[in-house]
């Protein structure tokens, strides 16, 4: 294990810097071998400025500005099987077209990081922001991690690469950001000192690496044989992520002071009601919630950041005594009884002899604004329920019907 | 239950008008800059959208002396700053503004004048002709860090040094002192009422 220090606050330089280019900042500084990307809105100034630092030879990496996210997850896979640290960012449809490789990087076991600024799938076309993209790689494999600020997006870019290159682990990172709300958003950054980063992260061990002069085969064919097996592997590897994580944020809080765990928890304790969600709205829960105390209200938040592998057990603690659970996500996932998010709140809870009523609102699809408004108004519903003794499966809020 | 909500506890917000090409943002972002500066919180974000240049376009910024929690558009501002004279015929900029707040705009007219026009009673108008300045000073109508000079100079918010010192390091050299210049003459002619 790497020994780390308190960095002290007079290395600490402070800056305005928007989600995206906190992520560049924080990728030049985890010094990555390679970043193949092709551009999409919103993560277009993650590559942007990160080619500004290769461009003035503040980086040594290895820019592959290839034709296609396609391209871009296979020249990752690629880079990474040869040991190198590789990252990568896109957003909607560039996910979208990345989805074959998505696969094969996490079943082949390579930890890179892929920064998302989530963003509206196609049609109609929209760069605005929902989660429909990355909830819809949900399966791939990834580990997901969404942010709610520009520090915190930072922080986890730096925490995911020690994650995933962790042996116990070694699994690819999503690192996703709200696009636009966070990702052309200034905000205050506080940044380590390189040295630090580099010093917390070491260079990157590969358990086996591409080597002409020692050949192995990486990803090959595994039929009714051994490919149960490769995912029964796969899966283990996922369940180890919680302990792998909770080691390298208790080394990063050493570093930083700061820790944000799987989840957040904010006002919870006495809560009737908890509000469920992430990122950029899990901020605006909060202020909601200190808004409805003030009136003598029991509300709660609980702001996921982890939603692969979903923290299940640890939720059920903290959300089993409340009366009710309000979720708010942005995506409908079409066809199905709920959405992604509260589908995986109700599983959670499933097997309690007592559950609070789970209420599920589908927020903000292709950017509509999420104002505090129309949370106040799924917790108004949510008290109506509770009183009636039943709630809908889901039901869209802010939309014209 | 009818009381009222505060989600913005603590937090001064703005909401800017300008159009696409008249650096609304940018003004928005130096104005952030400078409160960062000064030891706050800050989000500086514009309304999304494809900026296609002349079109309206709206940004916002929240400054704090605590890290800000709500993310979401700016819909009751203590601030509102209208760089653009040629938008106060086509939209109310006191729309959603506190009753106490603070109206900067870009324009020939006397505070007394917008008062009347858009019957705003509360609060402080203030009123600089930018463009003039802009013109006279930059030779191009740049009108979008005088105006925000105006705002800080009576809103407060930070000093107008601090703000001067975001706009050079963003521009460094000629620009960066033209700008000073516009700046401090555009806080000194701004016309309070």
């Amino acid at each position: 294990m790497t020994v780390v220090e308190r960095v002290p606050t007079d290395k600490v330089v402070v800056e305005g810097m928007t989600g995206d280019a906190a992520i560049a900042h924080a990728l030049k500084q985890c010094d990555i071998d390679v970043l193949a990307a092709y551009p999409i809105t919103p993560q277009t100034i993650i590559v942007e400025d990160f080619q500004k630092f290769v461009a003035n030879g503040e980086v040594k990496t290895r820019v592959i500005p290839v034709e296609s996210e396609h391209s871009a997850m296979s020249a990752c896979v690629g880079a990474s099987a040869v040991g190198a640290r590789v990252a990568t960012a896109t957003a909607s449809a560039g996910l979208a077209l990345m989805w074959e490789i998505l696969y094969c990087a996490a079943s082949m076991r390579m930890p890179i990081v892929l920064a998302v600024a989530n963003r509206a799938l196609s049609a109609p076309i929209n760069i605005h922001n929902d989660w429909s993209d990355s909830y819809g790689a949900r399966d791939s494999g990834f580990i997901q991690i969404y942010c709610q600020s520009c520090q915190e997006a930072y922080d986890t870019v730096i925490m995911a690469f020690k994650i995933a290159e962790d042996h116990d682990v070694l699994l690819p990172v999503m690192v996703c950001i709200d696009g636009f709300i966070l990702s052309h958003n200034v905000e205050r950054v506080e940044m380590l000192p390189t040295e630090a980063v580099q010093q917390f992260l070491g260079v990157r061990k590969p358990a086996i690496a591409l080597d002409p002069d020692n050949p192995v085969t990486m990803g090959p064919l595994a039929l009714t044989d051994y490919y149960f097996e490769f995912k029964e592997q796969q899966d283990r590897a996922m369940a180890r992520v919680p302990e792998v994580f909770e080691r390298v944020e208790s080394e990063f809080e050493k570093m930083t002071g700061r820790r944000y765990g799987r989840f957040e928890t904010y006002r919870v304790e006495d809560a009737d009601i908890i509000i469920f969600t992430h990122s950029t709205p899990g901020g605006t829960a909060k202020a909601v919630v200190d808004a409805l105390r003030e009136r003598g209200e029991k509300v709660g938040v609980v702001r996921l950041r982890m939603f692969r592998p979903f923290p299940a057990e640890a939720l059920r603690e903290v959300l089993r005594n409340a009366k009710a659970v309000a979720v708010f996500e942005k995506c409908r996932s079409f066809g199905a009884p709920s959405n992604p998010l509260a589908l995986e709140v109700r599983t959670a809870l499933y097997d309690l002899d007592e559950r609070p009523l789970v209420t599920d609102f589908v927020i903000g699809l292709g950017g509509r604004d999420v104002p505090p408004s129309t949370i106040v108004e799924g917790v108004e519903k949510t008290k109506e329920y509770l009183k009636a003794g039943r709630a809908p499966l889901y039901e869209t809020l802010g939309v014209r019907k | 239950m009818t009381m009222a909500l505060d989600f913005a506890k603590g937090i001064t917000e703005f909401r800017w008008h300008g159009r696409g090409g008249q650096g609304v943002v940018t003004s928005n972002q130096m104005l952030g800059k400078a409160a960062l500066a000064e030891g706050n919180y800050i989000q500086a974000f514009p309304e999304f959208g494809p900026e296609r240049t002349g079109a309206p376009v709206r940004a916002f910024l929240r400054i704090s002396k605590r890290p800000i929690q709500v993310y979401a558009q700016v819909y009751n501002p203590d601030i509102v700053v209208c760089i653009d004279p040629t938008l106060l015929e086509v939209l109310d900029p006191t729309e959603g503004l506190k009753e106490d707040g603070l109206l900067v705009l870009n324009t020939t007219m006397s505070p007394e004048e917008v008062r009347d026009k858009y019957d705003f009673r509360g609060g402080k108008v203030v009123t600089v002709d930018a463009t003039t300045i802009a013109l006279e000073i930059l030779g191009r109508p740049f009108y979008n860090m005088p105006t925000m000079a105006a705002a800080v100079k009576h809103s407060g918010v930070v000093r107008l040094e601090s703000a001067i010192q975001a706009v050079l390091e963003r521009y460094p050299g000629k620009i960066g002192e033209l700008n000073k210049a516009a700046m401090e003459r555009a806080a000194e002619e701004a016309r309070v009422g």
